[in-house]
């Protein structure tokens, strides 16, 4: 047992903070300490300036743009990350498609894809959900049909991220109706979102933002070659990247950023001693997530998450949710018109995506309890 | 920042694993045991192994691997209360005549020693009202667990100096009364009781602070022990107890909350293990060791309830007898808690100073 950082991992937090602090703008990273949306330019900009830095994807293996890191290394990586209010790296590519291409796909779409990827000179999409498919993902009916060496797919996806910007999207789709198991049959495809036939609709939320879209496919040719892996393996892939967008969801740096911001306002307005209960709280539990996190990483071997990871997943929506809820009630009555208010709304999101928080219950006394 | 334990840890975990789990190899035996005048019977086997000497000989880390052994089993030992806290005082205060009159004596575990410091009314307070002038004591200290057992008193006492330390053998009263987790607990009045300061009788109020800080880092780790315990024998339970002509693990609304209770206990183990590290690390302050018990403490006191009181709740009416573990179990995490602080105890310790720093960062 060892509380402090080694000398070079010392060394290394430092260079992480230096390198946020400096070399991303200002501007940027004030709009995400506010809590506020960013413009894909400012996504964009961000992420490239971190990629030409070799911070944009460290997780990929080496040879794609990854680093050599310890869990520890990336660990603070990440947290250095969002404490200096840098955006993450666009998890669609960084998190999502990224490996799932850099561990499954054929080295034509690894060249074709992977730098363009980190470099989000590809905006990707996730095209998973379906209208009658959320927690029961495997029952999406979508269908892409062999026609030579093309797929014909039709169908609908929504509550695509950001699919307004998305240049790409990948997608879960049915390849064999017929077989035995439903997860049997389906396969990951890549799709240019500029194909004839794709259609993407906005659909606002509860907090007035337009952050998620529907996505019609009616009739779209898809090179057969944009498939990933082989077919009717995309089940696999899905469930890899669904543990990866797990752990990825406890946004612990940000928390403790955005906690630290609620401190100071509860300060500067004389009621500190109001909230020092709710806060110690959070601290608290903040501390339990991320010492959690550390353990986690410390046993997340070959790429695969660790099973705890749905206890991240559940703890960290959590605290980013309560963590938003403490800025919201530090308005008072201001909260009427506070973009904090949105921000609250906004975030009820994050027990409900990336497996909602019943989904990872449901892993957890399935796959850990044994219940 | 490192989690693993070594392999010499990991002998020592197997080692006192093996002696208690033989000693309490069933929620009967350790029933029997807390019926016994005393209330407990592993300590002289613990002695043997050397286990009462891990406090002045090892590190917090070892001494937390062993507390939450003996709490897996819920030992009714007091070895925080008497090694740690009591025997960690001494070693930290004494003369180097009473360290060798004493350290010896309570690691063979031929002198039980335990820390009066609590007092009626006054919960989790470290400020006598016990007097010591002239070499008396005057006043009541409640509750003193093992008091009736014990050997020899430490005792927390107003001096003209502040708050002193006193060593007592004999000349008091000790009313015992059964703890609800199987323990004992005494109210020690002190009338014109003889007594010697514990060192050079100056204030030794940092060094009560610390001594107590950590003990309820150890006393984290027995209380993560029961918790984990609790836990397994709950989804045990579920797994087998059938109703509707089915087993209750296939009840959605019950596997939920064994899955929260599993989230608890995690995070749980995280943050007081964390603590651990805090208290074993070199270059830790006081302040620091401080604020990691309270973060600890309040961990016990969150988790430790969901955890227990689920655990019986889930069990339905068997939870609720003597003769099944899982009570003992609830009643020991809760017992943990009374001693070491609640939850609003040490949310207000840590309130007191949350707003001067800015992030909270766990990792040195
Ligand atoms: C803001 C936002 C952005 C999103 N972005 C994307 C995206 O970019 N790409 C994408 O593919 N998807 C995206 N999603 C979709 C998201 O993954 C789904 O919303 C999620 O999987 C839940 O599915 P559902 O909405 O159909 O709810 P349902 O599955 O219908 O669930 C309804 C309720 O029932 C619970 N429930 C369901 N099944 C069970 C069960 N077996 N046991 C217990 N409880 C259960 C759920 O937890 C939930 O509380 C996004 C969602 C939101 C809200």
């Amino acid at each position: 047992m060892r509380l402090q950082l080694s000398p070079e991992d010392q060394k290394f937090r430092e260079e992480m903070r230096e390198f946020f602090t400096t070399q991303v703008p200002e501007r940027i990273r004030n709009k995400v300490l506010a809590r506020q949306e960013l413009s894909k330019e400012e996504f964009v900009e961000s992420q490239q300036i971190l990629n030409a830095a070799g911070l944009a994807v460290p997780g990929w293996p080496v040879e794609w743009g990854g680093q050599d890191w310890s869990q520890l290394q990336r660990h603070i990586w990440h947290e250095e990350m969002q404490l200096a209010g840098v955006p993450q790296p666009l998890p669609f590519n960084a998190g999502m498609v990224g490996p799932v291409i850099a561990a499954f796909g054929s080295q034509e779409l690894k060249e074709r894809f992977l730098a363009k990827t980190a470099n989000i000179d590809i905006w990707w999409s996730q095209g998973f959900s379906e209208p009658d498919a959320g927690s029961d993902l495997a029952g999406l009916r979508t269908t892409a049909i062999r026609e030579g060496d093309e797929y014909i797919v039709n169908g609908q996806k929504t509550w695509t991220t950001l699919g307004q910007y998305g240049d790409w999207i990948f997608m879960l789709v049915r390849t064999d109706p017929k077989a035995a198991k439903k997860q049997e049959g389906i396969s990951f495809l890549l799709i240019d979102m500029t194909t004839p036939g794709v259609t993407v609709r906005p659909i606002e939320l509860i907090d007035g933002g337009f952050e998620v879209n529907e996505v019609f496919f009616e009739n779209v040719r898809v090179p057969a070659e944009n498939l990933v892996g082989e077919e009717n393996k995309g089940w696999t892939y899905a469930k890899f990247l669904l543990g990866n967008e797990r752990v990825g969801i406890a946004q612990v740096g940000a928390s403790q950023r955005h906690l630290a911001t609620a401190k100071s306002i509860a300060k500067e307005r004389g009621v500190l001693e109001r909230y020092a209960a709710r806060i110690v709280t959070l601290e608290n539990e903040l501390l339990a997530l991320e010492t959690t996190a550390l353990r986690v990483a410390a046993h997340s071997d070959g790429g695969k998450p660790h099973p705890a990871s749905s206890v991240l997943k559940i703890k960290g929506s959590q605290l980013t949710q309560a963590v938003s809820e403490l800025l919201m009630d530090l308005e008072g009555p201001a909260a009427l018109t506070s973009h904090d208010s949105r921000v609250f709304l906004n975030n009820r999101k994050v027990s409900i995506y990336g497996g909602s928080n019943e989904v990872q219950r449901t892993i957890i006394a399935g796959t850990i309890l044994g219940l | 920042m490192d989690f693993t334990i070594d392999s010499e840890q990991l002998d020592l975990v197997k080692a006192v694993r093996g002696l208690v789990t033989k000693v309490y190899d069933s929620s009967e035996t350790r029933r029997a045991a807390t019926n016994t005048e005393h209330g407990f019977t592993a300590w002289e086997q613990l002695a043997e192994m050397g286990v009462l000497s891990l406090p002045f000989e090892a590190t917090p880390a070892e001494v937390s691997l062993v507390a939450e052994e003996l709490g897996k089993v819920i030992a009714p030992d007091p070895f925080v209360e008497a090694v740690v806290l009591a025997g960690g005082l001494i070693a930290s205060v004494g003369t180097e005549e009473q360290q060798e009159q004493y350290l010896d004596a309570i690691a063979e575990g031929s002198v039980l020693s335990v820390f009066a410091w609590a007092e009626p009314g006054k919960a989790w307070s470290t400020e006598p009202g016990v007097t010591f002038a002239n070499g008396r004591l005057n006043g009541v200290k409640a509750p003193v667990i093992q008091a009736e057992r014990a050997d020899l008193l430490v005792v927390s006492a107003k001096t003209d100096a502040g708050t002193g330390l006193f060593l007592v053998t004999e000349g008091y009263t000790a009313e015992t009364e059964r703890t609800h987790d199987g323990s004992r607990a005494a109210t020690v009045t002190f009338t014109d009781t003889p007594a010697v300061p514990l060192g050079a009788g100056g204030d030794e109020s940092v060094a009560i602070e610390r001594a107590l800080n950590l003990a309820r880092i150890a006393y984290g780790h027995e209380a993560l022990g029961a918790m984990q315990v609790a836990l397994d024998i709950t989804v045990n339970y579920l797994k087998t107890r059938k109703q509707f002509g089915v087993t209750l693990n296939k009840f959605q609304a019950l596997t939920f909350r064994a899955a929260d209770m599993y989230v608890a206990l995690e995070l749980a183990r995280s943050a007081i293990t964390w603590a651990t590290i805090v208290a074993a690390d070199e270059g830790s302050t006081d302040a620091e060791v401080a604020a990691a018990a309270s973060h600890s403490a309040i961990q016990v006191a969150r988790a430790g309830r969901h955890i227990a009181l689920d655990a019986i709740q889930l069990h339905g009416g068997i939870g609720m007898t003597a003769e099944y573990s899982v009570g003992h179990y609830a009643s020991r995490i809760l017992a943990i808690e009374q001693i070491i602080g609640d939850e609003a105890f040490h949310n207000e310790r840590l309130a007191a100073t949350v707003g001067d720093h800015d992030v909270f960062d766990p990792i040195g």
